[in-house]
């Protein structure tokens, strides 16, 4: 295609015009204007001859015209109308099946659409008469370019300085010096206030879960402790700690202490640590993705995967419950348990590492 | 009273050099009057608000664009002050009693319980709040496709790059906005939401821990987000908002609105219709049609039923957790970022595979669109004001550069439903990911050369249709046996909108010598320049000359002759020699 170009400029050349598209244009050059018995570029014919419309030659057209724009304007006083009635008429709780949307609050929909129809009335109307009775002859505006005259912008510029000079700043530099450092400084109360009381430090909150050694796991949500014999192979509970019903952050305690309890064969299980800090075959691990904190709700039965339902992080609970798929980085932090005298179990040790997403400071 | 009523119906002439009584004016005139006068003597505004009135603007439906984001925010702020009368912005945990059954007895936040009265408790309740998030949804989608729009005619050149900055900014605070209020109902999805913010913040290397517990003053979920995101989204954002629109509509006003390109349409002039009466009626109308139609959605379609959904709880969670559309292609990022972008060093962790989606691509995003116009400023060296807009065609490289750029939004947006499409398609999740990784970076190229292609390909039907008109399916046999198609040329007004553009050539290194013959080196700011500006603008087709017109009239001319005897034929200019196929170029070459 270039090269075609190229042919059709040297061709033109031949004929004296400029070769268009021919030549590179210099860095410091504008585009290439050509001379020659025709001109270089076609030129603008102008405006095209208007055309009227049916409304604009037949009275009778423009009768229908008005008709039709105020039937749009009668139908949205009717739908006005409508809203206003069945706002008091239709009782808030009434349902109806609707074919293709479903069960439906009859208020709603009558609102909505007689609302729609309200709106739409006018917006029709209003569009419809600009188009079939309003002027469609088009106007012609000048444009002038933006830029100030040189005299105005020479006055701009001089005002600046002058005011600059009036005010004796460039004779006295302490005044600039010292303005120029309160109004560096000022702001700096506003935003230390701000920035300084929005919260509290974090110190090891991001770090320490309310897991102790000792406490209870017990179901979410119904607190009961569960015992080893009621966890049967291939169930998942999902686990908080018994001391959550103390607690008085219950919603930040949840936030970190949510645990997922599953049962594998023990021979499944490939690491050695995830053997030792379960019991029998039971583990216990965070349930707060490693990625950026949402729950990780899915358990697959048959593959051992837990899986994220919000971004699809996958990991796998026989192996530690390594990444095996998807953004997240690290495993899911195992919580450490045992069985208390009564054969409930509980946690060994509190999570050795932070739960949830990671974190600048988590070393 | 206005003056000149006070002429009118003063008691006639005293002197025979008085002013003679101007005519009686007419009852509405009169009545306008009255009250503008009122208004004019105080204000002196008839002047200003009489060139507003009569203000041409052009007219096409793409224009149309910009005009939907407005009213569809006008429809949030109305509906949102409506919203603001009955929430509670409250993490205060709460028994619900409200007339939704499946709920009652629960414990959850004021703020989802005032959500859950405002849908099933006041009258009206539910249509205003799905209005609401109707209008919003729309608000950044026609946001979006105004700055396409804006972006692919090259309406963001001089003197408008003020006004594409101010709309960027808008647009990314749109989004920022929407999710605020979003995250406000403090259901399960949108806490969920939360909690994933959450995690981003802690992603921001050494700070990271600081700004999450100052957002959410101390461990998430806490008490303060809900009132916080309640301030930023009715105060804040919306305050800001409101300025930078304004500041984007008075621009416009001032540089007069572009146009496309046509016949009697140049870059010195608009050519349109006047605010009185037809934009008045049109625009004003368009108000109605846009919270019409929003209206209706609201009516027939359910979104973002948070009764379903059920308290926040930061332990349970649904599967298929999708964020509202514009957020879509952030969480597809997070999606496809593969986890060893997360490691450790010097003690510190640095979790890039969250914060390059979550944090960093959305500034980045808006500023490489902030830079864009400053970009192509540069490499065409071109200063002047643009008034008339590109045909995205006319600027194959700029409008390749755009598709790209959407198909890398296009790709991380379907990633962000990479579950719904394992789901619903039967594939596995594990593929799609690994597919749209590889998209990531395969397709945008493609896609860039295809539409570079076509664009190019357009450019020269353009140059074909002006050089041999139109086929008209009249074949044409001669004395000798010979069959011609007869081709209509195109009239000057259609042919005009196919040769009106101006063809950037590209910036050359010349053999650069000072005025002592001394070489002189080229600064390697200008070469990396040189070769940019071949890059967008080497591989271009010019415009029909006048002269190449000519030319084609020329080589055409025996069958014309022909053609001009037939009776009631049109006078015929120009016939492509052999078929409609044939490159415009070739006939250019025939005439040797």
């Amino acid at each position: 295609m270039n090269e075609h170009g190229t042919e059709h400029g040297d061709e033109l050349a031949d004929q004296g015009s400029a070769g268009f598209g021919s030549t590179a244009v210099r860095l410091d050059q504008g585009h290439i204007e050509g001379t020659g018995h025709l001109p270089v570029r076609f030129e603008n014919p102008g405006m095209p001859p208007h055309i009227p419309r049916a409304a604009d030659l037949d009275e009778l057209a423009a009768k229908r015209a008005e008709k039709q724009v105020a039937a749009f304007f009668g139908i949205s006083m009717l739908g006005t109308l409508v809203f206003l009635v069945a706002y008091f008429a239709i009782p808030m709780e009434a349902q109806v099946f609707l074919p293709g949307i479903g069960k439906a609050n009859v208020s709603n929909i009558v609102l909505g659409v007689s609302l729609a129809l309200g709106m739409l009335g006018i917006g029709i109307g209003a569009v419809h008469w600009a188009k079939t009775l309003m002027p469609d002859t088009e106007v012609v505006e000048e444009r002038h370019p933006l830029r100030s005259g040189d005299e105005a912008r020479r006055g701009f510029v001089s005002t600046v300085l002058n005011g600059g000079t009036d005010a004796q700043l460039d004779r006295r530099p302490l005044i600039k010096y010292s303005l120029g450092g309160a109004l560096g400084l000022f702001a700096l109360p506003m935003v230390l206030q701000v920035a300084g009381s929005l919260g509290p430090l974090p110190e090891d909150g991001l770090s320490k879960t309310p897991w102790k050694k000792g406490d209870r796991l017990v179901r979410d949500p119904e607190h009961t402790p569960i015992k080893a014999t009621d966890v049967t192979l291939g169930s998942v509970f999902h686990v908080l700690p018994e001391s959550i019903k103390d607690s008085k952050h219950v919603l930040e305690d949840k936030a970190k202490a949510a645990v997922l309890l599953m049962r594998l064969e023990p021979e499944i299980i490939q690491v050695a640590k995830e053997r030792d800090w379960g019991y029998e075959g039971i583990v216990a691990y965070s349930k707060i993705c490693t990625h950026v904190g949402c729950p990780v709700g899915l358990y697959e039965q048959q593959t051992h995967h837990l899986l994220c339902p919000c971004h699809q992080s996958t990991f796998d609970v026989t192996q530690d419950c390594k990444v095996i798929f998807g953004p997240a980085k690290r495993p899911l932090p195992q919580l450490k348990i045992t069985v208390d005298d009564e054969g409930y179990l509980v946690a060994d040790a509190p999570f050795r590492e932070a739960v949830g997403p990671s974190f600048w400071e988590r070393g | 009273m206005s003056t000149a009523g006070h002429t009118a119906s003063g008691a006639g002439r005293l002197r025979a050099n008085d002013p003679k009584p101007e005519a009686p004016v007419s009852p509405g005139l009169k009545a306008v009057g009255g009250v503008a006068g009122w208004v004019d003597e105080r204000t002196g505004a008839a002047k200003g608000v009489g060139y507003l009135m009569k203000k041409v603007f052009p007219d096409h439906w793409s224009f149309m664009l910009g005009e939907v984001a407005m009213y569809s925010m006008v429809i949030c702020l109305l509906t949102g002050a409506f919203l603001t009368f009955w929430f509670v912005p409250s993490a205060g945990q709460v028994s619900y009693d409200g007339s939704y059954i499946p709920l009652r007895g629960m414990m959850m936040s004021e703020a989802y319980a005032s959500t859950l009265d405002i849908s099933f408790d006041i009258r009206g309740g539910l249509i205003i709040r799905q209005i609401h998030h109707w209008a919003a949804l729309l608000f950044i989608v026609a946001i979006s496709v105004h700055m396409l729009r804006v972006f692919f005619t090259g309406a963001f050149r001089k003197p408008r790059e003020i006004n594409w900055l101010i709309g960027a900014q808008l647009s990314m605070l749109a989004l920022v906005e929407g999710f605020a209020g979003y995250s406000l109902p403090d259901d399960l999805l949108s806490g969920t939401g939360l909690r994933a913010a959450e995690g981003f913040m802690r992603s921001i290397p050494v700070i990271g821990s600081y700004v999450s517990y100052f957002v959410f003053n101390g461990p998430f979920p806490g008490e303060s987000i809900i009132p916080r995101l309640y301030a930023v989204h009715v105060l804040l954002l919306p305050a800001i908002l409101v300025g930078l629109f304004t500041a984007h509509i008075v621009l416009v006003a001032l540089q007069k609105h572009t146009q496309f390109p046509g016949p009697g349409r140049t870059n010195e002039n608009v050519v349109g219709y006047p605010v009185m009466p037809v934009y008045a009626a049109k625009a004003g109308g368009f108000f109605f049609i846009v919270f019409g139609v929003v209206a209706l959605m609201s009516a027939l379609v359910t979104i973002n039923p948070i009764w379903a959904y059920g308290p926040y709880d930061p332990s349970p969670v649904t599967a298929g957790a999708q964020p509202d559309w514009y957020m879509g292609f952030a969480d597809g990022a997070l999606r496809l970022l593969p986890g060893f972008l997360e490691f450790e060093a010097f003690g510190f962790t640095f979790s890039f595979n969250v914060m390059i989606g979550a944090i960093l691509l959305i500034p980045v995003m808006y500023g490489l669109l902030s830079l864009y116009p400053f970009l192509e400023q540069w490499v065409t060296g071109d200063k002047r004001e643009h008034h008339l807009l590109d045909r995205p065609r006319n600027n194959p490289t700029r409008t390749a550069l755009g598709m790209g750029a959407m198909t890398i939004y296009g790709v991380l947006m379907f990633a962000a439903g990479n579950d719904i499409m394992a789901i619903k398609l039967g594939l596995s999740i594990n593929d799609i990911t690994h597919f749209l990784r590889a998209a990531f970076f395969i397709a945008p190229p493609i896609v860039y050369w295809v539409t570079k292609r076509i664009c190019l390909s357009l450019q020269r039907r353009d140059r074909d249709l002006v050089l041999h008109g139109r086929e008209t399916g009249r074949i044409i046999r001669t004395a000798e046996g010979r069959f011609y198609e007869q081709h209509e040329p195109l009239d000057p007004y259609t042919r005009w909108n196919l040769v009106q553009h101006e063809q950037h050539q590209p910036l050359q290194l010349t053999a650069g010598t000072d005025e002592h013959g001394v070489a002189a080196p080229h600064a390697r700011r200008e070469r990396v320049r040189a070769k940019v500006s071949h890059f967008y603008f080497n591989d271009r087709v010019e415009p029909v000359t006048p002269a190449e017109l000519e030319a084609a009239h020329h080589d055409g001319h025996h069958v014309e002759e022909i053609e001009q005897q037939e009776p009631g034929g049109a006078p015929l200019v120009e016939v492509a020699p052999s078929g409609s196929a044939e490159s415009p170029d070739a006939a250019a070459r025939h005439r040797h």
